[in-house]
Parts: structure tokens; C-alpha cells; sequence
């Protein structure tokens, strides 16, 4: 595979690359981007992969925190529609990326920059391809460089329990 | 937090890591890491030496995390959890990195970008294990009863097995008699073995086995639970019959006068009754009432049965019996299905009344066929005097399935001995490549050439009956490239068989939802590991044996049916088994009781304790897949082993680099994450 030069995409890239955060299910995704490894599918070195037990688990407050520290996209990946390991948590995937897309565009953040895909463990190509094309799209976007837009990011809130509430 | 110390391990994996990944920088630059005691790369890390390397750190510099840079943790994650139990240290206190199948195999090309990102997965590793907590697995006893889907050769060689080593097997099979495709069949190659005698004895034994229960003309409709401790709720489907009467004599089936095509047995070269047993010899005896082509069933009067029955066994008001099972263990034996060779309409099939499927011939040379075993074409009556056998009918074809079924090739040189045996007719085999592997198989394929079978080595283009030359005339004509003399040939023939491929079951995906385990794009089961795990699944406790997991012959799927039985016996033999301590847990004092995570569960595992006013997850049910926690609005699920401080450090951890310049503005230097 050969290197793509991010700044022919947008010269605002100079010498760096897209950062893309990967959330990963266990069971599907995780495994296509094994077999991706076994099997020596190139794809782009944008992706840094973190394993969730499924994509049900994704906290919209990942990708955001994914996006506030410096990456430029967060690409989602679960089971196929119908084939969940635990039944049915990519639909609350698809729900939560849905709104969050939104949200994010509203936000002045192109909701391109946060995908949600499809694989099954059986399929490395997909995985492959799916990184490719996102990290093509991201390319063409620019870097986000959302940190250096933001505010000091709010310390986070804290849910008091009922002792703490009672007692001050 | 200051006292954690954590080791890093960055394994060359030989080549397979250092060849791509300066592994050595990797560990170098991990030492800078905060809380990083000790970072060290080493050859193989699995390796027994490797392994000491680690458990000698955690004794002797006090490691309280480990990270391990290597391969999947679905490869070598139980490895080193190993390594740090036997050290002393919690196993769920480890962490790996996985540079080998997400760097170093993906992005050989680039050293730099691998290396870059391994520094970027083990930063994120070593921040993750930071917010890890220590885990007691769950420890379950093992029930003792395996459940076993599918009475083909492969589940009946797994049922028997288990049987015999004193545990109870409960087998269930969709038919009305286990037997499977085997049953089918007249001979078994290379040996030319009867394949009925060798196989009714094993079906028997299933049969009258005081360990096995037969649930035939049944269906697994649902599967809850986990290793040791399945749920499965079986449908009996009503057989309309009372087997505790019934003798299977057969008078029944004399007597009715309802003829249809038999097309799962006689695979539609032969009929069968509406009141029916599949086979002489089939297990269990009793025939079933097939309420679709049963003409009191459709038009309200015969009852022939009824009347000729002897011990008054016809039970037309019997309803559907659900059966609720508790199961330690599944073995999935569910079998394949024949590629429909109506989608190459080239080839004639349906079209043309003498091209018939290698499963209808199979029917035609058995003994106990419709034919009696004669080779004749389909008026019953004349016997070809010369036959071609197509191959690779629907595999290795990008049109319909690219792999090779595996078993063609051989069932193919056994028909034509028994071609030859049966007429003295001329026999043509169109191959695209011969495929002889194992045992004894070559040695057979040199004995058919020795018999006179012709060899044409090309893809047929058509099977036609358009004659165009004379000798064409009342033939099949197969139009052919015959590559090894590199022309075009038309062969004419009277009888054409078509090698039909393997393919999953119809219904295969959904029997893998059921299941919870995994399947290919072309819908066969897929096993835990290729070479080294080849009848287990990702799901503990669920086992695949025989063609559900790929195209294979008999010695394969009989081979997969005793390992299925040596893996459930393993488990059983352990008498408890440890689950993974993955779940959700509810702050009790912090849940303000909204229900929101209730209704998210997939398994209603989270119950509204109404006197408290909170949610409460039922650790049994639950199986940790943190939609709940994702979904609670107060942020008070915890999700073991994945909880949101976990993962927000590994986030932190993975853009390490961006956050700390790189072109893009500094902020802060990494800190560990605030926990709410």
C-alpha cells in the first residue's frame, strides 16, 4: 500500500496524517481487524483500536472525549444488523451514533467525522476497507484540531449520592 | 495512585512484531511512561522463558500492573493472565496491546507508522491498566447433560461418545429419524464400504443408549445461559403419533393413499407416503403424519390410518410438546445442504429429464432406492449406455460459491465405478481439478482411471439436447473446452450428473443467532480457532462438529464429532467452570430508579427493586455487554473490566502524541483521568 500524502488531500495536513479512535467490538469487528492482521491486509496506519465488549457499551462521551483530545475522526464497528453477540446492542449503537451526528453537526463538526460500520469476524476486507475509505473521507476533511477550538474541557460532573446530598 | 508500578512487555513475536516494529524503541520510550517500572522486549513473550521474565518482575520489583505488547488478546490473553495469577497478581490486572495483528501484519510497508502506532496502543494499554480493578471470576458448576443438535454421522459419533463415558446426551434432530445424509447414501468411498451397514449399527446404539434421550421431529427454538448452565427450549413437533403404542409395522403407511414426492430423503427422485417413515432402518421407528400432504388434514375425511392401525397409535389430535432442557454443554452438528443447481440453467437441470443431481443418484444406485439400485434414466426403464459426470457444480464458481466442496471429486469416481458396475456404461468425468488428498484416496482415483473412466479436464459450457451433428440425436450433448487437448468437443451422452456442491443449511445464520456463535459470510459456523481450536466457538460451551463448520466427508465430520465429545468431556471432567467476571453493577446509593437501563437489557437482567426504588442487575442473567451502562443518564452502572475510567485513560493514553504536541497545540501534559 502505498503512502498517501495527507496535504494533496487538504494542504491544511502539512506532514501529519488523520488520527482516527477505532471502537471495536469483541466479537465482530475486533476479529475482522485479526483476520485483517492474519490474513496481511495493508490499510492505512490511522487507526488506533480500542476493544469494547460491544458496540451497545459506546458512550457518546467516548467519541466526544476521542474527538476533544485530538482525534480527527472515531470510527464505530459492530456485528452486522441482527447478528449482535448480545443480541441487539449495535441498534442502540446505530441510535446513539445517529443523535450524536447530529449533535456534532450542530456542534460545527462534520458528522462524516464519526462513522459507524459493520463486520463480521469473518470479515477482514470489510474492516480494511471501511478504514481506508473513512480515513479518505477524514483526509479530505482536514484536521479537526477541535482541542485548540474548545474551552478547558469542564471537570466532570459529579452525581452525588443520596448521603452526600442529605449532608451537604 | 503513586504506588502503582507497571511492567511492559513488548514481544518480537520472531519476525512476525520486529520485523515491522522497532520493538525495541517500543520498550525504551514505554520506560518514560508515568507509573512504568519496567519495560522489556523479548523475543517470544508466550514462550516458557518469556513467561518466567514477566512472573519474576512481579515478585521481584512489585509489579501491580502488567501490560503485554503482543499479538490478539483473543490469541494469548488467558496466556499471560496465567503468568500473572501464577505470580500473585490479579489476572484481570493485565493488559495487552495488541502490535502484532492491528501494527505490525497491517502495515509492513511503513515502519515508522508501525512503530508509532504500537507507541500509541501500548500508551493506551499502560493508561487503561492503571484504571483496571482486581476481578474474581465467577465459578459455576457444570451440568452434567450435553446437548447435541443434529443426528447426522458427526452428532451421533459425538452423542455416542459422550454416552459411553456415563454422561446423559440429549440429541436433537429436525427429520423423523437421525441418520442424516450419510443415511442417503449407497457407498462410501474410497472403500466402497455399504454406507447404511456401517451406519445403522452407530444409529441403533443412539437409538437404545440408556445415556442418550432421541428428541427426532424436533427443533431447538430458543438457547439462553451460558457454559454449564444452558437453557433450551426444544419444539417436539406432534407426530400424530402415540409412540408408546405404536410398533411401526407399517400398516399405516401400506394403507395411505396420499402420494408426494420425497424430497428430503429421496432428494424428489421417489415418493413417499403422507403417513411416512423416511427409511427401513430408521431411528426412532415410528412413522410421523405430514399434516400438509395428509388428505384428512387437508380435506377432512380418510383416516385410513386411523382404521388399519393395529394398536390404535394414530393420534390426529396430538398438538406440538415444548420441552425445557438444562444443559451443560451443545455440540452443533446441523449439517449442510445441496447447492440447487437450477441456477446454472445452462446445465438443464429441471429442464432436462435426464440430468439428474449427485444426491438423486446416490437415491438411484441405493439398493433401498426408488429404483431398487438400478441405473436407468428417468423413465424408469432405460439404462443409459453412457454417462457424464460434471463437477464443481456450484463450487469454485465466483458466481455462486468460490470454495471447493471437498467431497466431489472422490463421490464423483465412486459413481463411476458404480456406474461401471451396474451397466458397462461409458463414463465421462468433467473435472476442473482432481482433488485426491488423505488417505487412500489417490490410490482409488488410479483405480478408476485403471477401470476405463474418461477424463475431461474443462468447465462444461452446456448440457443441451439440441443435436447438431449426427450420433447427437435423442442425447444429451455436452459442450465442453477439453483444455488438456485445447479444443472444443461436443460428448454425447444419455444420463448427466451433476456434482452438486455443499452449502450451509438454509437456515444456518439464524441457527447461529440462536446459538450466539459466530458464522461466514456463506453461512458456515465459525470455529474458535483455524488450526488449533478448529470444534470450539467463540461462545464457551458451544462446539461444531461435520459440515455446519465447512464442506467435509465422513472420516472429517466423524474425526469433529469425537473431538466435540473429548471437549465436552474436558469440561465436565473440570465439574466447574469459571466465567468471566464481565458484568454490570449498580450503585445502589447513587441510582435515582429512572428505569431507563431496565428496558435496555437484552436479557431482562436488571430488576426494579420497588421498596428501594432502584435497579438491581441480576449477575446470573447478565452477560456484560454495557448497553446499560452506556444508557444510564446518571452515569452509576459500572461496567467490570470496561468501565468508563478504563476507557476514557485509553483514550488519553492512544492520542498521547496529540495531546502532547505533535503539530497541535499543547494543553496539558497527560494526567490521570478524574474519576466521577
Amino acid at each position: 500500500m502505498s503512502k498517501t500524502n495527507f496535504s494533496e488531500l487538504n494542504p491544511a495536513w502539512g506532514d501529519r496524517q488523520p488520527i482516527l479512535v477505532g471502537f471495536l467490538c469483541n466479537w465482530c469487528s475486533y476479529r475482522a481487524a485479526d483476520l485483517a492482521g492474519t490474513s496481511r491486509l495493508g490499510y492505512p496506519a490511522t487507526l488506533r483500536d480500542i476493544r469494547i465488549m460491544c458496540t451497545g457499551r459506546l458512550d457518546p462521551a467516548f467519541v466526544l472525549k476521542a474527538l476533544r483530545e485530538g482525534a480527527d475522526g472515531v470510527l464505530v464497528m459492530g456485528c452486522h444488523p441482527g447478528q449482535c453477540h448480545y443480541q441487539e446492542g449495535n441498534y442502540k449503537a446505530m441510535r446513539r451514533i445517529a443523535l450524536l451526528r447530529r449533535t456534532l453537526a450542530q456542534l460545527g463538526v462534520h458528522p462524516d467525522r464519526v462513522q459507524l460500520a459493520w463486520a463480521s469476524a469473518a470479515q477482514g476486507t470489510i474492516f480494511t476497507e471501511k478504514v481506508a475509505a473513512m480515513t479518505d473521507v477524514v483526509g479530505r476533511l482536514g484536521p479537526l484540531e477541535w482541542r485548540d477550538t474548545i474551552e478547558d474541557p469542564a471537570p466532570q460532573m459529579k452525581v452525588l449520592s443520596l448521603e452526600e446530598v442529605a449532608h451537604g | 495512585m503513586t504506588e502503582e508500578r507497571v511492567g511492559v512487555y513488548v514481544c518480537h513475536c520472531g519476525h512476525n512484531i520486529a520485523g515491522t516494529v522497532d520493538v525495541e524503541a517500543v520498550a525504551q520510550w514505554a520506560q518514560t511512561l508515568p507509573y512504568v517500572a519496567v519495560a522489556r522486549d523479548y523475543r517470544f513473550m508466550c514462550s516458557s522463558l518469556g513467561q518466567e521474565l514477566i512472573e519474576k518482575d512481579i515478585k521481584e520489583l512489585g509489579l501491580t500492573r502488567v501490560v503485554v505488547a503482543a499479538c490478539s488478546p483473543h490469541m494469548h490473553e488467558p496466556t499471560f493472565r496465567g503468568v500473572s495469577a501464577r505470580a500473585g497478581l490479579n489476572p484481570y490486572l493485565m493488559e495487552m496491546a495488541n502490535i502484532r495483528e492491528h501494527a505490525s501484519w497491517v502495515h509492513r510497508d511503513d515502519m515508522a507508522a508501525a512503530t508509532d502506532k504500537a507507541k500509541a496502543l501500548v500508551a493506551g494499554a499502560v493508561r487503561r491498566a492503571l484504571e483496571l480493578k482486581p476481578l474474581e471470576p465467577f465459578k459455576a458448576a457444570i451440568k452434567e447433560t450435553t446437548l447435541v443438535v443434529g443426528g447426522g454421522i458427526a452428532g451421533i459419533t459425538a452423542a455416542l461418545e459422550i454416552a459411553n463415558a456415563g454422561y446423559p446426551v440429549v440429541m436433537v434432530e429436525r427429520e423423523p429419524s437421525i441418520g442424516g445424509h450419510m443415511a442417503q447414501l449407497d457407498k462410501t468411498f474410497p472403500t466402497l464400504d455399504c454406507s447404511a451397514c456401517i451406519l445403522t449399527p452407530k444409529m441403533f446404539d443412539v437409538g437404545t443408549h440408556p445415556n442418550i434421550t432421541l428428541l427426532t421431529y424436533s427443533e431447538v427454538e430458543q438457547v439462553d445461559g451460558y457454559v454449564g448452565n444452558f437453557t433450551v427450549r426444544v419444539r417436539k413437533k406432534a407426530r400424530k403419533i402415540n409412540t408408546d403404542v405404536c410398533t411401526g409395522c407399517g400398516d399405516c403407511w401400506s394403507r395411505c393413499p396420499a402420494k408426494v414426492v420425497d424430497e428430503v430423503f429421496e432428494a424428489g427422485l421417489g415418493y413417499r407416503t403422507a403417513v411416512y417413515r423416511p427409511f427401513p432402518q430408521a431411528v426412532p421407528k415410528y412413522p410421523v403424519i405430514d399434516v400438509e400432504s395428509c388428505i384428512y388434514f387437508q380435506k377432512g375425511t380418510c383416516r385410513a390410518c386411523e382404521k388399519f392401525c393395529p394398536t390404535g397409535a394414530i393420534s390426529f389430535d396430538q398438538e406440538d410438546e415444548v420441552i425445557v432442557l438444562s444443559v451443560g454443554n451443545i455440540v452443533l452438528a446441523t449439517g449442510y445442504k445441496t447447492f440447487d443447481p437450477r441456477q446454472i440453467p445452462q446445465y438443464g437441470y429441471g429442464r432436462l429429464a435426464n440430468v439428474f443431481t449427485s444426491m438423486e443418484f446416490e437415491r438411484m444406485v441405493n439398493a433401498a432406492g426408488p429404483t431398487g439400485g438400478k441405473v436407468v434414466l428417468r423413465d424408469g426403464v432405460t439404462t443409459p449406455k453412457s454417462v457424464g459426470i460434471i463437477h464443481c457444480v456450484g463450487s469454485r464458481d465466483h458466481r455462486f460459491n468460490r470454495y471447493c466442496s471437498a467431497t466431489c471429486c472422490m463421490a464423483a469416481l465412486k459413481f463411476s465405478h458404480l456406474v461401471k458396475e451396474r451397466t458397462n456404461a461409458e463414463v465421462y468425468q468433467f473435472y476442473i481439478d482432481m482433488r485426491a488428498s488423505f488417505k487412500d484416496y489417490e490410490e482409488f482415483y488410479v483405480r478408476i482411471l485403471d477401470e476405463g473412466a474418461h477424463m475431461v479436464r474443462g468447465r462444461v459450457a452446456e448440457v443441451t439436447d439440441a443435436a447438431r451433428q449426427p450420433g447427437e440425436e435423442g442425447k444429451l450433448i455436452i459442450q465442453v473446452e477439453d483444455t488438456l487437448i485445447g479444443r472444443q468437443r461436443r460428448i454425447p451422452v444419455d444420463m448427466v450428473i451433476l456434482m452438486v456442491g455443499m452449502e450451509p443449511q438454509e437456515d444456518a445464520v439464524e441457527i447461529s443467532h440462536l446459538f450466539g456463535i459466530g458464522c461466514s459470510t456463506a453461512g458456515f459456523f465459525t470455529e474458535r480457532h483455524p488450526k488449533l481450536d478448529p470444534v470450539a466457538t467463540m461462545t464457551d460451551g458451544i462446539f461444531i462438529c461435520g459440515a455446519c463448520q465447512g464442506p467435509k466427508d465422513i472420516p472429517e465430520s466423524v474425526g469433529q464429532g469425537a473431538a466435540t465429545a473429548a471437549r465436552v468431556l474436558s469440561l465436565i471432567g473440570q465439574k466447574e467452570v469459571e466465567i468471566e467476571p464481565i458484568r454490570a453493577q449498580i450503585d445502589e446509593s447513587r441510582c435515582s430508579g429512572c428505569r431507563v437501563c431496565n428496558t435496555m437489557c437484552p436479557y431482562s437482567a436488571i430488576d426494579y427493586i420497588e421498596e428501594l426504588g432502584v435497579s438491581r442487575v441480576n449477575p446470573a442473567l447478565c452477560k456484560g455487554c454495557g448497553t446499560c451502562v452506556a444508557a444510564c443518564p446518571s452515569q452509576v452502572i459500572t461496567g467490570q473490566h470496561f468501565t468508563y475510567e478504563a476507557i476514557m485513560a485509553q483514550i488519553e493514553g492512544l492520542l498521547y502524541d496529540v495531546r502532547s504536541g505533535n503539530g497541535h497545540k499543547t494543553v496539558a501534559e497527560p494526567q490521570p483521568v478524574e474519576v466521577a
